[in-house]
């Protein structure tokens, strides 16, 4: 298994957006290790449509970093097979909404392969996927496709929400023996933030407190987490209420200490996700948290979602997304309970 | 059991009837001449789709659109193609074939409204018999070749058409499309527009075939090389697919050699992986101008179609920017009513729900 440490030839503490981060992640992951290949739609000779993977043939040549056909399906099963034969790879997929293809090879495939070999095989695959909404895009490109995959026994689902946080998730994403959905999500790639690449923290399995709290935890990743500390911070100026906002980084493992630690001090529990509501990561954390909160709650878990519709079009997205005015709406239902 | 199969041979050389300098080729097998009386009818439409596209990514440019993917420097390919169908046969477009739905008297304000972010899919095209605008690549090909199956079946004579580009070829369902289609005979027609490149990803990238059309060999199906720039061959070249098809002889690959002149959509800068020598030399093969020039050399160039091309053109741009420009978004009602036949209780709680919300914050 490698260190921790980056190479010597890491620069030290830089401010890098998510997308420069994540770039910074597999360069060092790439120059640690060379069983570390990097391929998917565009991201050799572009560099990316996000330009995530600029540079990196330039730097470690066409074996390790290329451009594939234009088949999805064919850049998961094909890691798949290199993992097999012991090499590390970091396909892309262009676009959550084009997962989907893909979608056999990584249930059927992806995800079973160590359990159909008897636990003898690895299977050190992190697919990043530029994921969900918010930036104004056509069809297909703004899905929330993390309960599909947390649904699927076998995946690590690990969804970043700070440039720091995504270099060190994707950096032990990659060292990780088993597969990882790498959901990265599009509207924080522009976010800066001081990124130290010489001392990462090994964050897959803890969860991330926010902002500290006392009145409402409310529980979100991705995206949303900066939406949920704006909704914190109007709920404390406006109405003088301390939420707690956890940051769970990655769905599965899930940090359920956590949570649990969080939600029985408060007492309420409020669920943020971009996702459909109906069977979506609010589901299953509102039944965990019952389970294991249950004598200290004052109110019912609540969550605020999309809807069970698909995804709208682009001019309707704030509207149909949860933002700053539905979490606080939730909030104060959650608060409304005190009375009851 | 033997399965006699027809022998399909593919030419590499691709079909065609006016040169890149305009002059007539003179194929032994097609009567450009008796394309005349239609010449000046594609001639206005390939001019009026170059000056509609143009405004699209005006529009773009100056914030009214979200997204668009230019289609310039593939009119022929796609007008000639659509011109030699019926109107009743089903077309399956990508997103990039504004040819084909003028062809068709789409109106582009229905197109324009799904690139500015108002609806999903387009709107008027299905009046059309032609299906949504497909955002994933060549999946829709499956749904061409089930369209067609059906077709059959309905004895409505129809031929089905899948718009498909380069990168599709690459995709499985267009394998499964094609290989389901050659077994059923199906009327269908994969209609492959080879623009060169697949955004960043060059042809000689994405399949080492000697050609798109050669594919069509592996699934005993006819499969033609036509240039995508020369109108007249994408007319023929369809024509024979759509007569085979309607005669029960089966589907055909088509691949127009084309090329993308533009970048692949709006968010796009094609400097950064292609050269401008080659871009040039495609410019030069421009299939507006050779259509112009073969008309000239043969006498049916004047000005007064000139002048009608450019007025429809100028039309449809005005019609294009009005329909567009600072149209109201939809009622978020809509998302909700359109996803299923009848919403159900549950949808129609939450479809509630945003409405308080909305009037709250209104």
């Amino acid at each position: 298994m490698n260190g921790t440490q980056a190479p010597d030839t890491a620069s030290e503490v830089t401010e890098l957006t998510m997308v420069q981060a994540i770039n910074a992640a597999l360069q060092d992951a790439m120059a640690e290790d060379d069983r570390v290949v990097v391929f998917g739609e565009d991201v050799a000779r572009q560099g990316g449509v996000f330009r995530v993977t600029e540079g990196l043939q330039a730097t470690f040549g066409s074996q390790r970093c290329f451009d594939t056909p234009l088949a999805e399906s064919a850049i998961v099963g094909a890691a798949v097979g290199m993992a097999v034969r012991g090499f590390r790879p970091v396909p892309e997929i262009q676009f959550d909404g084009f997962t989907y293809p893909a979608f056999d090879q990584i249930a059927s495939h992806l995800a079973k392969y160590r359990t159909r070999s008897g636990g003898l095989i690895d299977m050190p695959v992190t697919i990043r996927v530029p994921s969900f909404g918010a930036i104004g895009s056509p069809e297909h490109h703004s899905e929330s496709t993390e309960t599909l995959w947390v649904h699927t026994a076998g995946l690590k689902v690990v969804i970043p929400s700070t440039p720091s946080d995504a270099y060190s998730l994707l950096r032990e994403s990659i060292e990780c023996d088993d597969p990882v959905l790498f959901l990265e999500p599009k509207r924080r790639y522009w976010s800066k933030e001081h990124v130290d690449r010489r001392n990462r923290n090994e964050p897959i399995g803890t969860a991330a407190v926010r902002r500290p709290g006392e009145t409402v935890t409310v529980l979100t990743y991705g995206g949303l987490v900066g939406t949920a500390l704006e909704a914190a911070a109007v709920a404390e100026r406006e109405q003088g209420l301390s939420l707690e906002v956890v940051d769970l980084r990655t769905l599965n493992p899930l940090d359920l200490d956590t949570v649990v630690q969080s939600v029985s001090r408060t007492g309420r529990c409020v669920i943020v996700h971009e996702g459909p509501r109906t069977l979506g990561m609010g589901a299953e954390l509102a039944a965990l948290v019952q389970e294991r909160c249950f004598w200290h709650l004052e109110a019912p878990v609540l969550r605020a979602t999309g809807f069970d519709t698909p995804y709208p079009p682009a001019r309707m997205e704030s509207r149909w997304l949860p933002g700053v005015d539905r979490i606080l709406d939730v909030v104060e239902r959650s608060l409304e309970f005190d009375d009851a | 059991m033997a399965i006699a199969h027809e022998a399909v041979q593919v030419e590499l050389e691709p079909l065609q009837l006016i040169a890149p300098d305009g002059s007539p080729t003179d194929h032994p097998d097609h009567d450009l001449i008796a394309l005349h009386d239609r010449l000046p009818a594609l001639y206005e439409l390939m001019v009026a789709t170059r000056g509609l596209d143009e405004e699209f990514v005006n529009l773009q440019r100056q914030g009214q659109l979200a997204l668009y993917p230019s289609c310039e420097g593939q009119e022929a390919a796609q007008v000639g193609a659509v011109a030699a169908l019926r109107d009743t046969d089903w077309l399956f477009p990508q997103y990039r074939e504004l040819g084909a739905f003028l062809v068709r008297g789409v109106d582009p304000g229905g197109i324009g409204l799904t690139w500015r972010g108002t609806v999903h899919g387009g709107i008027g095209l299905v009046e059309k018999h032609i299906a949504p605008i497909a955002i994933s690549i060549g999946t829709h090909s499956l749904h061409a070749a089930g369209a067609a199956m059906a077709s059959t079946w309905l004895g409505d004579e129809g031929v089905t058409v899948a718009f498909i580009g380069d990168g599709a070829t690459s995709q499985g369902d267009v394998h499964e499309a094609m290989n389901l289609a050659a077994v059923h005979a199906a009327p269908c027609i994969f209609y492959v527009q080879n623009n060169g490149w697949a955004i960043s990803t060059p042809v000689e990238d994405q399949f080492r075939a000697p050609s798109i059309a050669h594919k069509a060999m592996s699934y005993g199906m006819r499969g033609v090389r036509v240039d995508g720039n020369d109108v007249a061959a994408c007319f023929y070249a369809t024509q024979a697919a759509a007569e085979r098809a309607r005669r029960g002889e089966g589907p055909t690959l088509v691949e127009a050699v084309t090329y993308r002149l533009g970048p692949h959509t709006t968010a796009d800068d094609p400097t950064r992986y292609r050269s401008e020598d080659e871009l040039a030399a495609w410019r030069e093969r421009d299939p507006i101008d050779r259509l112009r020039s073969y008309l000239q050399r043969v006498g049916i160039w004047d000005d007064a179609l000139e002048e009608a091309s450019l007025t429809r053109m100028r039309e449809l741009r005005v019609h294009l920017r009005a329909a567009v420009v600072d149209a109201e978004d939809r009622p978020m009602d809509e998302v909700f009513d359109v996803a299923y036949g009848e919403p159900t209780p549950a949808l129609v709680a939450q479809r509630d729900e945003l409405r308080t919300e909305l009037a709250r914050g209104a």
